[in-house]
């Protein structure tokens, strides 16, 4: 099967076991995000101390792409700075809404590359997107509360 | 191939659509289950739209040249023959609109307007507006606004488990507040066919008006708008073998001529002074600037090419194809129909969900095979939050549609199941 390129074993795995699923408490804010034109949905919360993300836990509804890429998000950005995750965010869209003319970093998306398929279905970018956008509203939020500029 | 008992020579049919020659997804061949969303086009059609702008294109009602009055002929013509083809009493009844959205939209904000004359055609406060969870979000979001607009309420009847319309309290929601009844004909993700007598004789006692989203019952069978006996129906041309562009609204002449303008503009009107003007009578009253003419020429030739085949064949054959979908699908462990189960008073539209896999995954995955589905809410998320559900998976039948087709789409259902497993 051709799809082969899309749905990335990587991506069926974090689809099948997806990692840090749950909501969890306590944490700084949290953003809801939909999808309108297939009605997927992802609830995302973060934790900051300091300038650290110290945990990143989401709940949501949706197709493989987005499920997993929130997975994925979870792996990627928990435990690390929020300067180095909004950069991992930045490499990310730019992968995904590249048309696929965007070569990944490895080293900074990890697993996040097999997504590097979806940026040819235009349709499903949104799906990738979902939980990241979620995550950076929800920084965004963290950070105002607490007083810090947003980036 | 299972052997339907269709009255349509369906190979032949094919023939005459020159998009199901592609093959695609690796060289196979093309499995075109969207026509819900929209439909093909038959060659008859493609050369019409050729042969207007090749040959007889020119503005219509202002030219005096020939070519004027051989576009106004062809606008005027296709009228005609949409007018005969849904039993239209009077040709003026027929307006012609960009598609079944704006048709909906023009009777929602005429009414709102507060313009009309008669007091049954102006919406305000105190007055109800009758809605089904089961509408096409072009059937609720533009009562959402005219209600918000006039102080008029908003109700709408429910759906029962098997995907049927709630008519249990038909008394209590089409009341004598009730302005209008505005409701689908056949549901475009349940495929469910509504029974309109029962809604049309009780609004008749309160005095309420009746339109009707007939987008998707128009294209598959016969239709004729004395017999419905609605005062308004809305339909779209690129769903029954027209281009895209060109819809229709058809209303009894009484209420038409009720109502006041949508749009300003040219050729709608009788005069105009700087302080005020008078409008042309039907159709052209409510048919601003120049029209779609090529669309609506087009739209000619596809009731010209279904009148061809016939709407009674046209209705078995998809009856047909329905039945054997329901059975086939039904038999996928797994597929959960999400509209009525049995192929009664329901159209060759077949949504579902699959257990365990997203729609947009098993779309994704049937694409892959050539098979080409819609997934999504279909602009009915009411219905999806009814079932509680975020998604379907839609399969939709037409002329072209064959067994053949039906059972790859099946297999590419197992397909999915296969890889998601």
């Amino acid at each position: 099967m051709t799809t082969d390129s899309l749905y990335q074993e990587i991506i069926l795995d974090h689809y099948k076991h997806p990692v840090g699923r749950g909501l969890r408490e306590p944490f700084d804010a949290e953003a809801h995000h939909v999808n309108p034109t297939c009605g997927d949905e992802i609830t995302v919360r973060v934790r900051v101390a300091g300038d650290r993300i110290d945990d990143l836990s989401y709940e949501g509804q949706g197709c493989s792409i987005s499920q997993a890429s929130a997975s994925v998000l979870h792996e990627l950005v928990s435990g690390h700075r929020v300067d180095e995750a909004f950069g991992t965010h930045e490499a990310f869209l730019e992968l995904v809404q590249g048309r696929g003319a965007v070569e990944p970093d490895e080293d900074l998306l990890g697993d996040a590359i097999a997504f590097a398929g979806v940026a040819r279905y235009p349709a499903r970018v949104k799906c990738a997107l979902l939980s990241w956008m979620a995550f950076r509203d929800a920084t965004a939020r963290a950070l105002a509360a607490s007083g810090k500029e947003s980036r | 191939m299972y052997d339907l008992e269709s009255p349509l020579d369906v190979e032949r049919v094919r023939k005459d659509f020159p998009i199901l020659e592609r093959r695609l997804a690796g060289d196979k061949p093309l499995v075109y289950l969207d026509s819900a969303n929209t439909s093909q086009k038959p060659r008859a059609v493609l050369d019409v739209l050729a042969d207007h702008y090749e040959r007889h294109n020119a503005n219509v009602a202002r030219a005096v040249h020939q070519l004027g009055e051989e576009a106004t002929a062809a606008y005027e013509g296709a009228r005609d023959k949409v007018a005969a083809f849904i039993g239209a009493p009077n040709r003026a009844e027929v307006v012609f609109a960009k598609n079944a959205s704006e048709a909906l939209n023009l009777v929602a904000n005429t009414l709102a307007s507060g313009l009309a004359a008669d007091p049954r055609y102006r919406l305000g406060p105190g007055d109800e507006v009758v809605i089904t969870e089961m509408e096409h979000h072009s059937n609720i979001v533009p009562w959402q606004l005219a209600c918000q607009r006039t102080g008029a309420t908003l109700r709408w009847f429910g759906l029962t488990d098997e995907g049927r319309l709630d008519l249990s309290n038909l008394e209590e929601i089409v009341n004598e507040r009730t302005k209008i009844v505005s409701m689908v004909h056949q549901s475009n993700i349940l495929g469910t066919v509504n029974s309109v007598s029962p809604v049309v004789a009780r609004a008749r006692d309160v005095g309420a008006l009746v339109l009707l989203d007939c987008s998707q019952s128009v294209p598959h069978k016969p239709v004729d708008v004395t017999e419905l006996g609605a005062d308004l129906i809305a339909f779209t041309g690129h769903k029954m073998c027209g281009p895209t562009g060109i819809g229709v609204l058809w209303g009894r002449s009484e209420v038409l001529d009720e109502l006041p303008p949508f749009l300003g503009g040219g050729e709608m009107i009788e005069t105009v002074d700087m302080a005020g003007s008078t409008f042309a009578p039907l159709p052209h009253k409510f048919e601003a600037g120049t029209p779609p003419i090529a669309q609506a020429v087009g739209l000619g030739a596809a009731v010209d090419y279904l009148s061809g085949l016939g709407m009674q064949a046209v209705q078995a054959h998809e009856q047909a194809l329905t039945t054997y979908a329901l059975q086939r699908l039904g038999e996928v462990e797994g597929v959960r129909f999400i509209g009525p189960r049995l192929p009664i008073s329901r159209g060759g539209t077949v949504s579902f969900t699959l257990d365990g896999v997203h729609p947009h995954d098993v779309g994704h995955l049937l694409d892959e095979q050539g098979v080409a589905v819609r997934v999504g809410h279909h602009c009915a998320r009411p219905v999806c939050v009814r079932y509680g559900i975020p998604a379907t998976t839609r399969a939709s039948f037409y002329v072209y549609t064959t067994t053949a087709e039906i059972d790859a789409l099946v297999e590419g259902v197992e397909r999915v199941k296969r890889f998601f497993g």
